[in-house]
C-alpha cells in the first residue's frame, strides 16, 4: 500500500487536468473505440474517471486501470470535441509514463524500445535483415495493394494482410541530401520517420521529387531516429527521450526553414509531444524543441501553405479522370487541425477528380501498437472504414500518414476490394513525372 | 454486496462479455454528468434483448438488488447514478430503431437508440423528430423519455412527452407492460405511458418507445438582436410572446457569457452587449416571412442596439455557432461546471434574471445565464472548482437561493434535467409534502421492494 502513495503522489502531475472534465459524455459521440465496444472504459470519460479513482486510492493495484488507459488509439477525437477542453492527449501520455514507471516494462516492450527503436542504427539493421528473411515466412496475396499474409500459422501476424518490409530501406536510396533552397527561396528538412523509410520507400522517394520539382532545398540528414511515438505511448519515456535527443542533434534548427514530413504521427508527435515531453530538459533544449515544434508541418500543409503548388503540371491528354477519395489521419485532422490542404493538393492535380467520403475523418483504427495489441477491435473499426470508402466509389482512397495506408490495405485486402492505397503526396509526384514523359502535354 | 452466484446467474443470463464485475470497469459506472459524489455499483450488465431484460429486472427484484437503468450517462441531476453495492443495467445493447412508419409518422425504437440518430434517420425519411436536448448527440431516447429531456425546441414544440404516443416495459416483476398505441388518440385505460414519462427510472423499466413525428416546417428565418440593457433584453423576450409569435427558439445570452464564447471563438460578438437574443421563426414559407417582419419590428421597438437577419444558412449557422458554444466557452473557464435549469413563467423572466445577477453578487460567484428564455428555462452556470471548500460552501447556498428565487416567481425547480438525487431534497418547496406522500404510496406499490432507482425523485 505504501507504493500506491508513491504512485498518488506523482499522479498530482495530472491532477489539475483531470479536474477540468465535467462528465458530460461528449466524447462518447466520436470515440471510434466506444463506438466498437459501447464499454465506459474504453471511453475518455471512464478512463479520466478511472485515474481520478487511483488518485483517490481507490485500487489496491493500478495494473486494471493501466490495462483500461492503454486500450486507447490516442487518435485525440475525444479532445478535438471536448466542450471543456480538456487535454485528454497530455493526461493520457503522462500518465502512461507514470504507470509504466511504477509498474515497469513488459519483456517484449524492453526488447523493442530499450534494446532496438531506442538504437536506430541496430534498429535499421535489424529491420534490413528481417526484410531478407521475410519472404520464406510471408507470401505476397494482393498484388495491386502490395499486401502479403503469413506462410504458416504465426500469432503476430495472425491473419493480417500486412505491407511487407521493403526490400531496400529508403536511407540506402537516399542516406545523406543536402541541396540549397531552390528557386522557392525555402529549404527543408525532411523527417523520414520509421514507416516511411522501412515499408513506404516509394512515398519518401516521391516526397523528395515533390520538394525538388516545387524548387525546394531539402537536408536529409544521416541516421534519422524514430519520432519516439511507439515509446512514449507505451509508457517509455527513457527511450522517446533519448531518441529525441538523438534527432535533435541531426537536426541543426538553424539550418532550414521548416521540417517537413509525409506521416501524420510524426507530424503531430514533433509538434506536440515533443515539446510536451521536453518540460522537464534545459533551458536551451527546450527552446530548440521549441523552434522545431514550430517548423514542423505535414508535406501537403507545406506545399499549400507556401503557395508553391503552382507548378504542377496539366494534362494535355483528354482522359477519363481518376477518382480518389480522401482518409483524415487523425493525428493531422484531429490533433493538428489540418484537413483542408491534403485536399487542396488533390483538387489542384489534374486527371483526378476528388470525391469527398462519408466519415472521411473517422479512425481508421490503427492506433500503432493498438493494432497488434487489439486487432479484432482494430479490425472492426477498420472495417467501418472500408464501408465508407467503398460507398465513395473511389478506385483510389489516398491519405497522409503511413500507418492509416498499413491499416486500410489491411482491410481492403481482406475484402478483396478493387481499391488502390496512395499517399497523398504519391499522386502528386506521378503527375510531376508523368509530365517529364509527356513535355508536349505542358 | 452481490453475491457471486447471482452474479453467474447475470452472466447465465446475458452472457459473461455483458457483465462487469471488475472493479476499475465498476468504477466507470459510479457517475453521471451531475456534480454529485459517485457510488460504486457491485456488478454492471448490458441485456442485449427484450426478454433477458425483462428477466434481469424480475432477478434484481427477486434478489432484493438496487436496480440503475443507464443509457449514456449525461443526466445532470444525478438520475444514472447507483446505489452503492446496486446494479448498473446498461441500455447501450438494445440500440436498434425497430420502425420508421411515414405513413402514419411514428417511430418505435429500443431505450439505447441515440437521440441525434434517430432524428437524422427521420430527416432521412422527411419527417421531423423536434426534442432536441443539449446532449443529443450522446443521450439516449430511453433516457429522454425517463427524465422528460427537453431542449432548444421547446418553445414551439414542445418537450419529450409531448412525442411520446407509446411505451413497453417491465414491472419490477418482470412483467411486460404496454401503454399507449400507435394511434393519435388512445383513450384506453389509465394513462400508465405518462406515469412512466420523467419518472426516472423509479417505477419502471423502458423497453419500447413510439414516438410521434411530425412533417419538417418548409422555411425558417433567424436572428441575432444586441441589447444594451439586460432589462430591456427580457422585457422582449415577454413581448414577442405577449404579441401572439411563437418562434421555434427564443435563446438568450448574458454579457458573462457573451465574453466566454468571444474569448473563446472570436466569432465577432459584441463583448460590451449586456445581453444577446436570437430568434428563430419556423414553418409555412408566407407565415415565416410576416413573422421575421413582426419580429424584426418588435426588436427595433423593444430598443435593440443591432439585428442581424441571416439571409442564408451560412449565416444561420453563424447565428447559432454562438449558442451552442455557449456552455462550452463557459466550461472552460472553471474546472467545476453547475449547470442549473429552473425555470419561471415567461413573463417572468426580467425579474429572473435580476435575480440571478443579485444572487451572483451576494455569494461572490461566477455565474453565466443563458438558455431557452422562450419556454422560461434558464441555464444559470456556475462556474466553480469543488475542490474549494469555501467557495463550494457557497455555490450550495447559491443553488438553493436560485431554487427559492424560482419557486417564489410560481416556476419550477427543473425546466428539462430532472429531479434526480440533486434535486430531491428541494422537491417538498416546489410540490408540498402531499405530493410526495402520494408518490411514495405509488412507489411502494409499483416497487415494493424498493429497487428502482432508490434515492431519486422522493428521496429514500
Amino acid at each position: 500500500m505504501a507504493d500506491m502513495h508513491a504512485l498518488v503522489r506523482l499522479m498530482r502531475e495530472v491532477e489539475d487536468q483531470l479536474a477540468s472534465c465535467m462528465r458530460c459524455g461528449m466524447c462518447q459521440s466520436v470515440c471510434p473505440l466506444y463506438a466498437a465496444t459501447g464499454r465506459e472504459a474504453d471511453v475518455a470519460r471512464g478512463k479520466l474517471a478511472l485515474l481520478d479513482g487511483l488518485l483517490r486510492e481507490m485500487f489496491d493495484r493500478p495494473d486494471s486501470v493501466r490495462e483500461r488507459l492503454d486500450r486507447c488509439l490516442l487518435c485525440g477525437s475525444c479532445q478535438a470535441g471536448c466542450p471543456s477542453g480538456v487535454r485528454v492527449m497530455d493526461i493520457f501520455i503522462k500518465a502512461r509514463a507514470i504507470l509504466a514507471g511504477f509498474s515497469g516494462l513488459s519483456f517484449s516492450q524492453k526488447m523493442i524500445f530499450k534494446g532496438m527503436l531506442a538504437h536506430p542504427a541496430l534498429f535499421d539493421q535489424l529491420t534490413f535483415w528481417s526484410s531478407r528473411f521475410q519472404k520464406l515466412l510471408t507470401r505476397p496475396i494482393n498484388e495491386m495493394l502490395g499486401t502479403s499474409c503469413a506462410r504458416v500459422m504465426s500469432p503476430l501476424i495472425g491473419d493480417r494482410h500486412f505491407k511487407p518490409l521493403a526490400d531496400r530501406p529508403f536511407h540506402h536510396e537516399v542516406p545523406f541530401l543536402d541541396t540549397p533552397a531552390g528557386r522557392s527561396g525555402r529549404k527543408v528538412a525532411f523527417f523520414v520517420g520509421c514507416l516511411l523509410d522501412k515499408i513506404f520507400p516509394k512515398v519518401a522517394g516521391d516526397v523528395v521529387t515533390v520538394l525538388e520539382k516545387a524548387g525546394v532545398g531539402q537536408l536529409i540528414p544521416q541516421g534519422q531516429a524514430c519520432c519516439g511515438i511507439p515509446a512514449l505511448s507505451a509508457g517509455d519515456t527513457q527511450t522517446f527521450q533519448k531518441l529525441l535527443r538523438h534527432n535533435l542533434e541531426r537536426f541543426p534548427v538553424d539550418d532550414f526553414d521548416y521540417l517537413v514530413t509525409a506521416c501524420a504521427t510524426c507530424t503531430s508527435t514533433i509538434r506536440k509531444l515533443w515539446p510536451l515531453m521536453a518540460e522537464k530538459e534545459d533551458t536551451s533544449t527546450r527552446r530548440r524543441v521549441a523552434r522545431i515544434a514550430e517548423k514542423t508541418l505535414d508535406i501537403s500543409q507545406f506545399l499549400v501553405d507556401e503557395h508553391l503548388l503552382t507548378d504542377v503540371p496539366s494534362v494535355g491528354r483528354a482522359s477519363k479522370p481518376t477518382e480518389v477519395t480522401y482518409h483524415d489521419p487523425c493525428h493531422l485532422k484531429k490533433s493538428l487541425g489540418v484537413s483542408a490542404q491534403p485536399r487542396t493538393v488533390l483538387n489542384a492535380i489534374e486527371g483526378i477528380r476528388f470525391v469527398e467520403m462519408e466519415g472521411a475523418d473517422q479512425c481508421c483504427g490503427m492506433g500503432g501498437s493498438f493494432n497488434i495489441k487489439y486487432y479484432e477491435i482494430s479490425r472492426e473499426i477498420g472495417e467501418r472504414k472500408r464501408k465508407a470508402i467503398q460507398a465513395s466509389r473511389c478506385s483510389v482512397v489516398a491519405t497522409s500518414c503511413p500507418a492509416c495506408m498499413m491499416q486500410i490495405s489491411d482491410v481492403l485486402s481482406r475484402g478483396g476490394d478493387p481499391i488502390r492505397v496512395r499517399h497523398v503526396v504519391e499522386l502528386l509526384a506521378e503527375r510531376w513525372k508523368d509530365n517529364d514523359n509527356y513535355p508536349s502535354a505542358h | 454486496m452481490v453475491h457471486a452466484a447471482i452474479v453467474k446467474q447475470l452472466k447465465d443470463l446475458v452472457g459473461s462479455q455483458n457483465v462487469f464485475d471488475n472493479k476499475a470497469d465498476r468504477v466507470t459506472y459510479a457517475y453521471d454528468a451531475a456534480v454529485l459524489e459517485p457510488q460504486l455499483p457491485a456488478v454492471v450488465v448490458r441485456p442485449e434483448n427484450s426478454e433477458v431484460l425483462g428477466r434481469v429486472v424480475a432477478l434484481c427484484n427477486r434478489e432484493g438488488l438496487p436496480l440503475t437503468v443507464r443509457g449514456a450517462g449525461t443526466n445532470l441531476s444525478g438520475g444514472a447514478i447507483p446505489q452503492q453495492g446496486g446494479v448498473v443495467l446498461l441500455t447501450n445493447g438494445l440500440n436498434r430503431i425497430l420502425e420508421i412508419n411515414s405513413e402514419d409518422m411514428y417511430a418505435v425504437v429500443q431505450p439505447g437508440v441515440i437521440t441525434a440518430q434517430l432524428a437524422a434517420a427521420v430527416e432521412a425519411k422527411g419527417l421531423f423528430y423536434p426534442p432536441d436536448p443539449g446532449s443529443q448527440a450522446v443521450s439516449t431516447l430511453g433516457g429522454n423519455v425517463a427524465e422528460n429531456a427537453g431542449g432548444l425546441r421547446g418553445l414551439k414544440y414542445g418537450v419529450t412527452a409531448d412525442y411520446v404516443m407509446g411505451l413497453r416495459f417491465y414491472d419490477v416483476e418482470g412483467n411486460l407492460i404496454k401503454t399507449g398505441s400507435r394511434t393519435v388518440k388512445c383513450a384506453t385505460g389509465y394513462n400508465l405511458k405518462a406515469l412512466m414519462i420523467g419518472s426516472e427510472g423509479t417505477l419502471g423499466v423502458l423497453d419500447e418507445i413510439t414516438l410521434k413525428l411530425i412533417p419538417p416546417p418548409r422555411a425558417r428565418k433567424s436572428m441575432l438582436a444586441v441589447f444594451d440593457q439586460m432589462e430591456r433584453a427580457s422585457q422582449t423576450v415577454a413581448a414577442i410572446i405577449a404579441h401572439h409569435i411563437v418562434p421555434a427558439t427564443l435563446e438568450f445570452l448574458d454579457n458573462f457569457t457573451i465574453r466566454a464564447v468571444e474569448d473563446f471563438s472570436h466569432a465577432g460578438l459584441p463583448v460590451e452587449a449586456a445581453a444577446i437574443l436570437l430568434v428563430e421563426v419556423d414553418g409555412h414559407p408566407g407565415q415565416v416571412a410576416e413573422e421575421g417582419e413582426q419580429v424584426e419590428a418588435i426588436l427595433k421597438q423593444m430598443g435593440a442596439k443591432d439585428i442581424q437577419v441571416a439571409r442564408d444558412d451560412a449565416q444561420r449557422d453563424r447565428i447559432w455557432a454562438a449558442r451552442r458554444s455557449a456552455l462550452s466557452a463557459l466550461a472552460k473557464l472553471k474546472p467545476t461546471v453547475v449547470l442549473e435549469d429552473a425555470t419561471v413563467p415567461r413573463s417572468k423572466i426580467p425579474a429572473m434574471v435580476h435575480a440571478l445577477q443579485g444572487i451572483a453578487r451576494r455569494f461572490d460567484l461566477a455565474i453565466g445565464t443563458f438558455g431557452h428564455a422562450g419556454d422560461g428555462n434558464l441555464h444559470p452556470t456556475i462556474l466553480t472548482d469543488k475542490r474549494d471548500k469555501g467557495e463550494w460552501q457557497r455555490v450550495e447556498a447559491a443553488i438553493e437561493a436560485i431554487f427559492d428565487e424560482a419557486l417564489a416567481l410560481g416556476g419550477t425547480l427543473s425546466g428539462e434535467h430532472g429531479t434526480g438525487l440533486a434535486k430531491a431534497g428541494f422537491l417538498k418547496k416546489e410540490t408540498g409534502q402531499g405530493a410526495i406522500l402520494l408518490s411514495r404510496r405509488i412507489k411502494s406499490a409499483l416497487d415494493p421492494n424498493r429497487i428502482l432507482n432508490p434515492g431519486k425523485i422522493i428521496g429514500d
